[in-house]
């Protein structure tokens, strides 16, 4: 087959339109680059009636919101998920790894959870503090203002809490809690663990012209049609081709490989164009790969040449290695004092209002780094599962299990919003033996080699999972709350989710000084090939209890800046 | 100014956004409508999911005598109260038929438990279920529709009612009549102001004002946020 070879030649190609893309598109095009934006899915634009699933009732879905076709339900914006048909992964003997892919323009931020946190200075030298894992080569002061300037650009709600690891920006104000959350904030208070208003980029008051102020729907994951919360396509992409920029989008285009020349510089990509099943070459000067960490780590194993013979970036040997994911577990209790509630609307802002940062010190403890707590429940509107074992309660709060008929219209209003749960997010501790390689009999229905992953958690996070559930424990009993369920033991690595799960993994393509143990530098430029950058979450050394879009967000206009210097003074 | 009169100002940003996006008028009082109003029936499927839903709508999985049933079963579970509709009245056995084909496991226990029903209905009142009067169904019905049966041999019984309870209550409860029965009244343009008074005051729980002066005052979301270098909002 004839690879069809386009003669323009961009200043930049940018791989991916998630967080990490949408940002170099738009620092890199208003600096007057022609810039060729490739993602693997479709446009999508969550204010277009064909794409929009936000203020839709159960009904409009045959399925009534089931999780059948999208992982997250029928109205959730993620094209793709866990398995996507024709893509697949696979994974070594004993490995468990979920990897969650959308594919569409955005990315994973039209769906996510908006958690929008900065790493504090102690997260970036973790290595100083516990001897575990590597320090970054950069610390809070350099990403601090960076920091700053996406807090503005984008706009996040939180409150100024002066907590030396959770550094304060400039945010918007915060909602108010939910009755479900003051429950919370009282049984957190009485149990001494700190909670404060979440830190979310919704737009709880309006920032700029071209974007909606919230309207409490609840439903961030849908995405927003108004673009009152953050996704890349909504508020970094559509502004920089509305602003003028030079920018050629390049949909439904899976990237085969960075191409390189002799000097084993990089001089564009190839892809697949998922319409024609035709394969394309892109030229550039500059790569900058932001397809997500493992996504860009498989087309850099993916473009070996006789220069990079173990794949581009891969000098070191650790291309592909030190994945990980965040920690998760979680548990509900039921709150007796808000069976048979009142109801009204207090849909709110997508998730919490409220959430509790890590407080405590790990010297006292048998487990390294910390977790967030994250609080969920209330009155949420009806989806499929709603009314699944809705007596089941009254073994508890007494009443007879099961029947129908009026007995069953009233329990269900019963337990309406009577839910609350909390999940803990916590830090993982990078390891080696963690990676993702080709898988070498494997490929995807675009003939291009797939991913394997090996990820093993360690007693760490384990025994983090279990101190989660002892804090689980001791908020719902503080909070009045009767817990549900059994507290999993050792034999269920205490309710920790598989890696992956999480939907956090980075560090495939760690940053570091030493060549020999990293695969890019700190402005996110590989070692081995000066003209190549990557600004997903590949690059982090270490990810902090975190969400990761916010450093994802910085570093990347950072190094987009550093694109723009180094072009300048003719060093790439 | 009541409580509608300032929604109603606070609103126009939103609205105003909204318009932007989606090419209406702005000015155009009925605007903040037209965002939930807009285009029924689309909600933002892709070629490949409306090829498989048409795949699923062009197939039958039960059969008509199996549909009665369903939903005679579906009306014993939710009938028709003075104030509220029953369950089949709003369409929850179509729900049943299309989940059946939606998430296939549940198609063996959904027959199998209905072959099992009228097998037991035959030999206790020679009818199928479904033929049955309304004595002999509820008869049954008693008998499985708690958990520990002291017949065990009502079991699967057992089982196979959770399954179509939890099934109807799912279908009824996202229906549009089942969430006006439930009173869930979100799902529009609000703007969430904090849990009403007198709702605190029943839970003995107060917002405290400390955490208040971190809060949103809704009356000036649409005024842009500045703030000082050290990150506090001015505005």
């Amino acid at each position: 087959m004839q690879i069809i070879e386009s003669s323009k030649v961009y200043d930049v190609i940018i791989v991916g339109s998630g967080a990490g893309g949408g940002m170099a598109t738009k620092v890199l095009s208003e600096a007057g680059y022609k810039v060729a934006v490739v993602e693997a899915g479709p446009y999508f634009d969550p204010a277009d009636p064909n794409d929009r699933t936000q203020l839709k009732w159960p009904w409009e879905s045959p399925r009534r919101g089931a999780s059948s076709v999208r992982p997250f339900g029928d109205f959730d914006s993620a094209y793709g998920g866990w398995e996507i048909e024709g893509e697949p992964y696979t994974t070594t003997e004993d490995t468990e790894f979920d990897w969650f892919r959308s594919r569409m323009l955005g990315g994973r931020t039209n769906h996510w959870g908006r958690i929008s946190l900065r790493f504090g200075p102690d997260d970036f030298k973790r290595k100083s503090i516990d001897g575990l894992g590597d320090n970054w080569p950069i610390g809070y002061n350099e990403v601090k203002p960076y920091y700053d300037r996406v807090d503005k650009l984008i706009g996040v709600f939180g409150s100024k809490e002066n907590i030396p690891n959770e550094p304060d920006g400039f945010y918007l104000p915060a909602p108010k809690p939910r009755l479900h959350e003051l429950y919370y904030i009282k049984g957190a208070r009485k149990a001494g663990v700190p909670v404060i208003p979440s830190r979310m980029s919704m737009l709880t008051k309006k920032i700029n012209d071209d974007r909606g102020v919230c309207f409490y729907c609840g439903q961030c994951n849908r995405g927003c049609q108004v673009y009152a919360d953050f996704s890349s396509g909504t508020c970094l992409i559509f502004p920089a081709i509305k602003g003028g920029g030079q920018v050629d989008l390049y949909t439904d285009a899976m990237v085969r490989k960075v191409l390189t020349d002799e000097e084993g510089k990089a001089t564009g990509v190839s892809y697949v164009n998922k319409k024609d099943r035709m394969e394309y070459q892109l030229k550039s000067k500059t790569v900058v790969l932001a397809a997500s960490a493992c996504s860009s780590a498989r087309i850099l194993l993916n473009s070996k040449s006789e220069q990079h013979p173990n794949g581009l970036g891969n000098s070191s040997g650790t291309l592909g290695h030190y994945l990980h994911d965040s920690t998760g577990a979680s548990r509900a209790a039921i709150v007796p004092q808000l069976l048979n509630r009142d109801i009204y609307n207090e849909d709110g802002t997508g998730g919490m209002h409220v959430y509790t940062p890590w407080w405590l010190d790990n010297k006292d403890l048998d487990f390294a780094r910390g977790y967030h707590l994250e609080v969920w429940g209330g009155m949420g509107m009806p989806t499929y599962g709603f009314g699944f074992g809705a007596s089941a309660m009254n073994e508890i709060f007494g009443g007879k299990v099961g029947g129908y008929g009026d007995k069953l219209r009233a329990d269900v209003k019963r337990y309406y919003g009577a839910m609350v749960g909390i999940s803990g997010r916590g830090e993982s501790v990078p390891q080696f033996d963690n990676y993702c390689e080709i898988d070498p009999s494997t490929v995807d229905e675009f003939g291009i080699p797939v991913l394997r992953f090996n990820y093993k958690w360690t007693e760490n996070e384990v025994k983090q999972a279990a101190h989660m559930h002892d804090t689980f424990e001791e908020l719902f009993d503080a909070m009045g709350a009767h817990v549900l369920g059994d507290k999993p033991g050792a034999d269920e690595d205490y309710g920790l989710l598989a890696p992956g799960r999480i939907i956090h993994e980075v560090g495939t393509t760690r940053m570091g000084k030493d060549p020999k143990t990293s695969v890019t530098n700190s402005r996110q430029q590989l070692h081995d090939a000066d003209n190549v950058f990557v600004v997903d979450g590949g690059p982090f050394v270490s990810q902090a209890d975190k969400n990761p879009t916010w450093t994802i967000l910085a570093l990347s206009w950072r190094t987009s800046e550093y694109i723009i210097d180094q072009v300048k003074q003719r060093n790439i | 100014m009541d409580r509608r009169e300032s929604l109603k100002t606070l609103l126009v940003g939103t609205v105003a956004g909204g318009a932007m996006v989606s090419g209406c008028d702005p000015k155009a009082e009925d605007n903040l409508l037209q965002i939930s109003e807009d285009k029924v029936g689309l909600y933002g499927r892709t070629e490949k999911e409306k090829a498989r839903d048409k795949d699923l709508f062009d197939s039958q999985f039960f059969t008509e005598k199996e549909l009665v049933t369903i939903a005679v079963l579906c009306d014993i579970i939710l009938p028709a109260t003075s104030s509220d509709k029953g369950a089949s009245e709003v369409n929850v056995p179509d729900f049943v038929e299309f989940i059946a084909k939606d998430l296939p496991y549940h198609q063996h226990p959904l027959r199998g438990g209905l072959m099992w029903l009228d097998h037991q209905s035959n030999a206790r009142f020679n009818r199928s279920f479904s033929e049955c009067n309304q004595d002999q169904m509820l008869e049954l019905v008693e008998e499985i529709a708690y958990p520990k049966p002291k017949n065990s041999e009502m079991e699967p019984g057992v089982n196979f009612f959770d399954r179509m309870r939890n099934l109807t209550l799912t279908g009824y409860y996202t229906s549009q009549e089942g969430i006006r029965s439930l009173g869930y009244v979100g799902n529009i343009p609000n703007v969430w102001d904090g849990v009403p008074e007198e709702i605190l005051k029943k839970h003995d729980l107060t917002y405290d004002e400390e955490w208040l002066s971190k809060c949103v005052d809704q009356k000036s979301r649409n005024v842009k946020a500045e703030w000082d270098e050290d990150g506090n909002l001015l505005t």
